[in-house]
């Protein structure tokens, strides 16, 4: 079998599974987030954190509850970090230096696990499992608790009341993610993945010398990692370290992990407002969106661009043998694509175009399907930006599932999507006219821009991931970076907060002929090219620059 | 509604259809806009259109730039940035100038009235001869007697409250026919500026000076009071985001043009870019061409044009916000009587009594109705005709015949012709005369009177006297309402806009059930009393609805206030046109059907052109990109698809086409885009292939058109 009929198959595989999961899934999430009794164990938690689960909040004080909860996240994880050498399983490594420990505490609350740091040399076992996966548990879920919000919002009628945040803090982990993370442990331990505690194991190679190899909870974190999109590696080397991605079988299981829930959330969607073809409608674009992507990746890679890839035929540097280019292509793509910061190949090695449809996946503001949560309600409110410019071409004032379009929401919507926008471009620009920045960049020129394109895409967007020759632990990138990964992923939510909350607020108008169907596939259409329009309008400069300047040679 | 309608035939005069069609593109107009558009230039009135106050503030950037270092390039870019900010100027005062012209009519019939204020303030007077004050029109105040007199203009808003006058309106209303004005009831007000033809009336002033009905309608179509409606408000806010966004998307791509600059360093140095990067010219004739200029241009001459067309189809709205909430209507309520049916009552049938053959009865009726000029009388005839073989006698043919008149105290009309006599009316009237002319009361009468009220129909009994004997019965005419024709096709079409339709009468339930049917209407109200509107309004809006409704009468005024759109009818009461947000002033019930696609219409309007200026940016970024950068990265050159000749032709020609569109878009903006009633799904489709397709494809064309042309101009090729 080819190389690339085999990755069609687990495309076409992987494309089975998560349509099978959609349903199960999706209306077992609804469950979870409409349950009206609150169970012992919920009870006990709500008793501990002082919460009390029967009064919901409005939208302000749903946006307070997550600031604060965040904020005290991030300050636990740096003193956590800070203090390492006196705790246990430490793996003997010393306490955290202030810089590195502040970023990674920004960039594991904010799901976006940039790692500036390399785990197996920096991390011990009891921060990586008690503190890093912690986060990686609670910020997936409160990117969950957003979305579910937003949808709230367009369910509700006449009421400013749109949950309670620890309620839905507290389902979402133990009903959603912990047993997801279980299961999905339990099978990378079968497919390879190691899980113990050991912190460092000898072995002599087959030419002889000494190599030590870390272990640690691997599976279990893996595990997270990918069901809450979060991709921080426990390794260095992420998912392309044998010990955390050992064969093709786990490559599958960590992608499909990966977009499992991000996929699934329509459906959630779709149960919540009353209509499960509106569900179906915002998959699609994900789908379409998602599958485009892949395929140029895919395509562009085995195309190799470049005098080197085209002598061996394929470009290979960069990626592992054992997963070849259109299981790594698409690994690339599908965590570029979820904001997971995970890696099984190098992507700073990718051919120009490659690399730079990679770009382009984070540009698109995280949708397709983006990461747990944040990829449902950043698609909707593309959408409600799609609903406004078509409601306008059928002449009625526009509205999304019942809910109107007017000044306030469009207003909201318009920053929502002004939020990655300003940080990546502003970013960049800061950062390129300062000409001692330009010494992280491993090369000089378009592919030393887009580096740094890469590095604001990923911090902005809550990816994590990076071309990984880009130098970005000095200050100046460690403040900026921290402060795009802050301001990408607070402000975006307030914003979706209160769109929620202006939704929640309206008695809803009964669709008619004359209401424009946003369930049909003209609407999946529009919704894809206005993103796609917006977007590409947006950074067109810059990618001509840096991926179009270096590819079109 | 009484039975006999002494409503006069009405003929409907369209005001100025025709200038709407014609001299859209008319350079005279064009050339007539030129010092408004040049007086829109202040920055204080530009900063409330944000998109094109940054193409003025750029145009000046590159007027110092071009005067500081000047070339061919540099002016060729300055001028035509200005002329993009003075095309859009003077779009907007296109549109406001189709309104001026209006208002300048109006304001003819508002000459300086005087006033003949009552001496005593008391209207109980039966002549016109007391004593009187002329006082200045403007000095009159609410609550004010006013007498006004045959041949006299009317010097205030107000309600007769003495006595009965036709009174030409047609300052206002542009119909030439009169109407009929009398105290109390549905039918007393009157307007300032309009004319008493005849008779005398005493007026009652209602309105304060400066704020009478024709004040408010010349401020309107001048479009004074304009302010931006929701729908407008919210698309200015995504404008202003998108204007964000690539104003972001110029100046950052600057610092990065620079390094790529300097990495390139052997690349030399042009008009477009050199070491210090872009030159300000390029980055602001980028910028002008991303940001949504054409829609930003157009905007508000769109939201103008919109209440102009309505005032075309002499429909006045109160406010902008009025003719977008039609837009959005619904359900539709709609009078049965003159709405859906012919307002007045055609004969269907002849009834006659046990013992009187059909065709004496029908003889009988067609003599009475001869000289009636009713459209109830003229059905008559025509019945006659048809059922009767009836020829139509000309009233000359009976020269000696007398004819007695209806009036509103006999509520009879008739003939006396050869020494019979014969009449037609309403039954108690006519049976009160067969009674008093010696007749007996007979049975089968009230029979046949019960059995058309029943079923919906009017009942008009004829009866006849022969010379020597006592008056007799002779039967009922059976006057039936008769749906317009065409109205089950209209209700279909609202019906596939997503629109119901609920007619709303006082007939009983089984009548009014069996005219929805005939005429296709949704849903009906019977029996309706203005409390149960009022109930249907509130539970639609309850529910969700925005309604629409059109009312006359005073106990329609909470209604009409209710509604999302009220329309009142100019024949109206004074109460009704307050509470109402438009006034019909031809008085057409059935145009709220036109007013719904209008308001439809402004809105399709406004996102068909966002939705073209933001594709006609794919094409300006593959015209300008490789322009700038090629120089340096020549592969880039492949997105140069247009081949244009230059990078300096390429700019200018983008820059041209975006000040052109402008113009070319003018004549749509005004006229709407065309509109034709159907589901949201087939209506978008076909506008997001005509503007969205069309609006990616049309600047690639056109750049390449116009570089064509450009390349010739020495300096820029």
């Amino acid at each position: 079998m080819s190389e690339t009929t085999a990755g069609v198959i687990f495309i076409a595989a992987l494309i089975a599974v998560l349509a099978l999961s959609y349903k199960p899934l999706g209306d077992y999430m609804y469950r979870v987030v409409t349950r009206e009794h609150h169970r012992k164990v919920e009870r006990g938690i709500y008793r501990v954190i002082g919460a009390r689960p029967e009064t919901e909040q409005n939208w302000a004080g749903y946006a307070r509850s997550i600031l604060a909860f965040s904020a005290v996240s991030i300050v636990v994880l740096y003193v956590f970090q800070r203090i390492q050498h006196w705790l246990p399983l430490s793996n003997g490594f010393s306490g955290v230096e202030p810089g590195l420990a502040w970023n990674t505490a920004v960039s594991f609350t904010t799901n976006t696990n940039w790692q500036a740091y390399s785990g197996e040399a920096t991390m011990g076992i009891l921060i990586q499992a008690a503190g890093l996966a912690v986060q990686n548990f609670v910020s997936a879920a409160v990117g969950i608790a957003v979305a579910m919000v937003l949808v709230r919002g367009f369910a509700r009628k006449a009421t400013d009341k749109l949950g309670n945040f620890w309620v839905d803090l507290t389902r979402i982990i133990l009903w959603v993610l912990l047993p997801l993370s279980f299961v999905a442990a339990i099978v990378l331990i079968g497919g390879g993945v190691i899980q113990n505690l050991t912190d460092v194991t000898s072995a002599t190679t087959a030419a002889g010398d000494t190599q030590s190899l870390t272990g640690g909870l691997v599976a279990s974190q893996e595990a997270i990692k990918d069901v809450g999109t979060n991709g921080g590696g426990y390794f260095n080397a992420n998912a392309a370290h044998p010990f955390e991605n050992p064969t093709s079988w786990t490559n599958f299981i960590i992608i499909y992990l990966l977009l499992v829930i991000p996929f699934s959330l329509p459906r959630t969607f779709g149960r919540l407002v009353g209509q499960n073809r509106q569900g179906y409608a915002i998959a699609a674009v994900m789908g379409v969106l998602a599958i485009v992507s892949v395929s140029l990746v895919v395509g562009f890679e085995n195309m190799a661009n470049g005098t080197v890839p085209q002598a061996v035929s394929a470009a290979m540097e960069g990626k592992e043998v054992r997963f070849g280019v259109p299981d790594s292509g698409l690994f690339a793509a599908a965590t570029t694509l979820t904001s997971t910061g995970s890696v099984n190949s190098f992507h700073d090695s990718y051919t120009s175009f490659g690399g730079g449809v990679l770009i382009l996946n984070m540009m698109l503001g995280e949708v397709a399907p983006g990461g747990v949560g944040a990829g449902l309600y950043g698609l909707l409110v593309l959408a409600v930006i799609t609903v406004f410019i078509a409601g306008l071409m059928v002449g009625r004032t526009p509205e999304y599932l019942g809910k109107k379009i007017g000044a306030r929401e469009i207003k909201l919507a318009s920053l929502y999507f002004l939020v990655t926008p300003v940080l990546l471009l502003a970013g960049v620009a800061a950062s390129i006219a300062v000409p001692s920045n330009l010494e992280s960049m491993q090369e000089a020129g378009p592919h030393g821009l887009s580096e740094m394109l890469y590095a604001f895409a990923s911090a902005s967007n809550n990816n994590g991931s990076a071309f990984a020759g880009f130098g970005a632990n000095t200050p100046w990138f460690n403040t900026a970076l921290g402060l795009c990964m802050i301001f990408g992923r607070f402000l975006p939510i307030i914003l979706v907060l209160a769109l929620a909350g202006s939704f929640a607020k309206q008695k809803p108008i009964p669709a008619t002929a004359g209401t424009f169907p946003t369930h049909k596939p003209l609407f999946v259409g529009m919704v894809v090219g206005v993103t796609l329009v917006l977007v590409a309008l947006t950074f067109l400069p810059v990618l001509a620059l840096g991926p179009l300047a270096e590819g079109l040679q | 509604m009484s039975s006999m309608a002494t409503k006069p035939f009405k003929t409907v005069a369209p005001r100025k259809k025709a200038q709407a069609s014609n001299g859209l593109l008319d350079p005279k107009q064009w050339v007539k806009s030129a010092p408004a558009a040049f007086r829109k230039l202040d920055p204080r009135l530009m900063w409330r259109n944000p998109v094109m106050l940054i193409v003025e503030i750029g145009a000046a950037f590159t007027t110092v730039l071009a005067i500081v270092d000047p070339s061919v390039f540099a002016w060729t870019i300055t001028v035509w940035l200005w002329l993009t900010v003075l095309f859009a100027n003077a779009a907007e005062a296109i549109a406001e100038g189709r309104g001026k012209a209006q208002a300048d009519s109006l304001r003819k019939a508002k000459t300086d009235t005087v006033a003949r204020k009552l001496q005593v303030q008391d209207h109980q007077i039966d002549s016109p001869d007391v004593a009187t004050v002329d006082v200045p029109a403007t000095d009159l105040h609410r609550g004010d007697l006013v007498l006004v007199v045959a041949g006299e203009t009317i010097p205030g808003d107000g309600d007769v409250v003495t006595g009965i006058a036709s009174v030409d309106e047609s300052a206002i209303t542009g119909e030439s026919a009169p109407v009929i004005r009398e105290s109390g009831g549905d039918r007393s007000a009157v307007m300032g500026g309009t004319k008493v033809l005849s008779d005398w009336v005493v007026v009652k002033i209602t309105a304060e000076p400066g704020k009478s009905f024709l004040d408010r309608m010349i401020a309107l179509v001048e479009g004074a009071e304009r302010r931006k409606t929701p729908n407008e408000i919210a698309l200015n806010i995504l404008l202003s985001a998108m204007t964000l966004i690539f104003l972001l998307a110029v100046v950052t791509m600057q610092p990065v043009a620079i390094f790529s600059k300097d990495f390139m360093a052997a690349a030399p140095d042009t008009a477009v870019l050199n070491g210090n990067g872009v030159t300000g010219i390029v980055l602001v004739s980028l910028l002008v061409c991303l940001i949504p200029t054409t829609i930003g241009a157009l905007l508000s001459a769109i939201g103008i044009a919109g209440m102009d067309r309505l005032v075309q189809r002499n429909v006045l709205a109160m406010s902008g916000r009025a003719v977008e909430a039609a837009g959005d209507v619904d359900t539709l309520l709609l009078d049965k009587t003159g709405t859906i049916t012919y307002g007045n009552r055609r004969a269907s049938a002849f009834l006659a009594v046990p013992g009187i053959a059909g065709s004496h009865l029908a003889n009988a009726a067609q003599l009475s109705s001869l000289a009636d000029e009713t459209p109830e009388g003229r059905s008559i005839v025509v019945y006659a005709k048809e059922a009767y073989g009836l020829r139509e006698r000309d009233t000359g043919e009976l020269a000696h015949a007398e004819w007695i008149e209806f009036t509103a105290q006999t509520r009879m009309s008739g003939v006396d012709v050869d020494g019979t006599q014969i009449r037609k009316g309403a039954a108690a009237s006519v049976i009160a005369w067969v009674g008093d002319n010696d007749g007996s009361p007979n049975p089968h009468v009230d029979d046949l009177v019960d059995q058309v009220s029943r079923e919906g129909g009017t009942p008009l009994v004829v009866a006849e006297r022969r010379e020597g004997s006592p008056a007799e019965v002779l039967g009922v005419v059976y006057l039936k309402d008769v749906v317009k024709e065409g109205m089950a096709e209209r209700f279909a079409k609202l019906r596939a806009m997503g629109i119901r339709t609920v007619m709303v009468t006082g007939d009983n339930p089984r009548t009014a059930k069996a005219i929805a049917a005939e005429a296709g209407v949704d849903d009906f109200l019977a029996e309706a009393k203005p409390e149960d509107k009022m109930a249907l309004i509130k539970r639609e809006q309850e529910a969700g609805r925005m309604v629409a409704m059109t009312g006359d009468g005073t106990n329609d005024a909470p209604a009409l206030a209710a509604a999302d759109v009220g329309v009142a009818m100019n024949t109206g009461t004074s109460a009704a046109k307050e509470a109402g947000n438009m006034v019909d002033l031809d008085s057409d019930p059935t145009k709220l059907i036109e007013i719904v696609a209008i308001g439809k219409q402004l809105l399709m309007t406004r996102g068909a052109l966002t939705t073209f200026s933001i594709a006609n940016d794919i094409a300006k970024y593959f015209a300008i990109i490789p322009a700038i950068f090629a120089v340096i990265y020549p592969g880039l050159d492949a997105l140069n698809i247009m081949r244009l000749a230059s990078p300096e032709s390429a700019i200018v020609s983008a820059v041209i086409f975006n000040a052109i569109v402008i113009i070319a878009l003018v004549p749509l903006a005004l006229k709407g885009v065309a509109y034709k009633p159907g589901s949201a799904s087939a209506l978008l489709r076909r506008n997001l292939l005509i503007y969205g397709l069309g609006g990616i494809i049309t600047p690639f064309i056109g750049i390449k058109l116009i570089d064509l042309l450009v390349a010739l101009i020495p300096g820029i090729a």
